[in-house]
């Protein structure tokens, strides 16, 4: 196992409907817990990340805030974005950042609050993350272009709303023992079948939550990680890719080509395979795109993602626990600070500090994370000490 | 300006594109083809990302489209909740040339099904505004 970048310190905030707070404050929440966590104290930084997705709120370049807030000036900082993945890019860039040598201790902080602006308003910025000349003209949001990809998924591979809905069973089960949940109660597969309709066949229940929270990393070299921590998990893989923003310009809709494309390469870098994922955190934005992602990650076939669901096998005891923190879709999803967060979820498992989630003695841990309708694909691998 | 007329709600004006507003309004859906090389876009481009070739003319998308997916909406975005309940779609024309666009309301829900057989339709829309659905073929 490569060890030469790892994660030192991990924080984040509860994910919640509405944050009773400025961004900056939001961000010191996440900040406090990673730079507590890491024993650091703002000097000993040398440069910062800012990830979020823009035009949620006012603020311009809100690295500048952020960093002002945070104690970190004179040290420099970089705003990164890649809406739903800014987060986990920003851990490529700290990755870049610490490897060159340019910098020891990078801190990656990602942050969203959504609660500003309407949900429909929220939906009109999340579907102008797709081409706004040639698709948001018909009306397009995510949920409808997720809900495109479960059709043809069904059409294709005989995959129903059940199972579906047995993911989303799954991401309350786990939801409802974390307290950083925005949605902490069960939900049962008749209530997910049963729920409203918002793009045909994905229901409410199929849907992630929107949210407001923070997360924050801290990564440093391998000489730091070993003198400050006791227990560093090592970024051993790291994948990145980008698919065509317009649907035209898909090979198929049964798949997102980005993130096999940035398994493919974090797999490659980490000199491991599928079956050595001990336990993964994938984008649930839809309930369909972890069913994507079991397949697309090549912890099932294509077509056969719907049997690791059935068999129970992505629940903690089953072939490969996925998101038993509660995904995207009971944990919440603060754009900016998805990745993050899953990040730290695999750090904590990786420590054997999961708590109640904890998956028995994990070695290898993946990160799935999905920028827009699977334009910007990350895939991250930790490895323990 | 003129693309600006483009769709239910449009989110930008200017683009070298904007003969494709001329096409719809003769009733013609078309892409680009690229000239140096004959690379074929839709969406229209006037760049062509293979020989770097800049020189395009304009084509017309043939043949019987295929429908690849579609979702009907039940809850819209900002500015377009009059037209609820719409369906979204992409369709596959000859030489795998794929269009995203509505499904027309013509189609009735029961007999949307993957694989069916579908045409465009240019759609001229009220305040000279101007899309295009598809229809049964």
């Amino acid at each position: 196992m490569k060890k030469e970048v790892a994660i030192i310190g991990v924080g984040q905030t509860a994910f919640v409907r509405g944050y009773e707070g400025s961004i900056r404050e939001l961000a010191f929440d996440a900040y406090k817990e990673a730079m507590l966590d890491a024993g650091l104290t703002a000097k000993e930084i040398d440069a910062s990340i800012i990830c979020s997705a823009p035009e949620y709120d006012k603020q311009r370049s809100p690295s500048g805030t952020i960093v002002e807030y945070l104690g970190l000036n004179p040290k420099p900082t970089f705003y990164i974005e890649t809406i739903c993945s800014s987060s986990s890019s920003g851990l490529r860039v700290a990755y870049s950042l610490v490897k060159s040598g340019l910098h020891e201790l990078v801190l990656v902080l990602g942050f969203q609050k959504m609660s500003e602006i309407s949900s429909a308003d929220s939906q009109e910025r999340m579907g102008r993350g797709s081409d706004i000349m040639w698709e948001a003209p018909f009306g397009t949001m995510m949920p409808a272009y997720y809900a495109m990809h479960a059709r043809a998924h069904f059409q294709r591979y005989g995959t129903t709303e059940e199972d579906l809905a047995l993911i989303r069973v799954k991401a309350a089960t786990y939801g409802m023992i974390n307290k950083k949940a925005v949605y902490q109660k069960g939900v049962t597969l008749e209530q997910v079948l049963t729920s409203d309709m918002i793009a045909s066949p994905l229901k409410r229940f199929d849907c992630c939550a929107n949210a407001d929270g923070a997360s924050c990393l801290i990564v440093a070299n391998q000489e730091r990680a070993k003198a400050l921590s006791k227990k560093p998990v090592w970024i051993i893989g790291l994948g990145a890719a980008t698919a065509p923003i317009n649907m035209s310009g898909r090979e198929s809709l049964t798949g997102l080509s980005c993130a096999r494309e940035a398994a493919k390469e974090a797999y490659q870098m980490a000199g491991v395979t599928p079956q050595d994922i001990d336990v993964a955190e994938v984008h649930d934005c839809f309930t369909i795109a972890e069913m994507m992602a079991y397949e697309d990650l090549g912890f099932a076939g294509p077509g056969e993602g719907k049997d690791l669901i059935r068999g129970k096998e992505t629940y903690i005891g089953g072939k490969i626990p996925v998101n038993v923190d509660g995904g995207l879709l009971s944990k919440g999803h603060p754009i900016g600070a998805t990745g993050g967060s899953q990040i730290r979820t695999i750090v904590l498992q990786l420590r054997g500090e999961a708590g109640e989630m904890q998956v028995k003695a994990p070695e290898i841990g993946l990160i799935h994370n999905i920028g827009g309708v699977g334009l910007y694909g990350n895939v991250t691998i930790l490895g323990r000490d | 300006m003129g693309f600006e007329k483009f769709g239910i709600v449009s989110f930008t004006s200017q683009t070298k594109a904007t003969p494709f507003i001329d096409h719809l309004e003769r009733g013609v859906l078309a892409g680009t083809k690229c000239k140096g090389c004959g690379t074929f876009y839709f969406p229209p481009r006037p760049d062509c990302y293979h020989c770097l070739s800049s020189d395009v003319e304009w084509r017309e998308i043939t043949g019987k489209g295929k429908l690849i997916s579609y979702s009907t909406l039940i809850y819209a975005p900002t500015g377009f909740e009059a037209d609820l309940p719409y369906t979204i779609a992409l369709v596959e024309f000859d030489n795998k040339v794929k269009v995203f666009g509505r499904l027309s309301k013509e189609v009735k829900d029961e007999e949307i099904k993957i694989g069916m057989e579908l045409k465009y339709s240019v759609v001229k829309l009220p305040n000279d505004r101007i899309t295009y659905e598809f229809k049964k073929a």
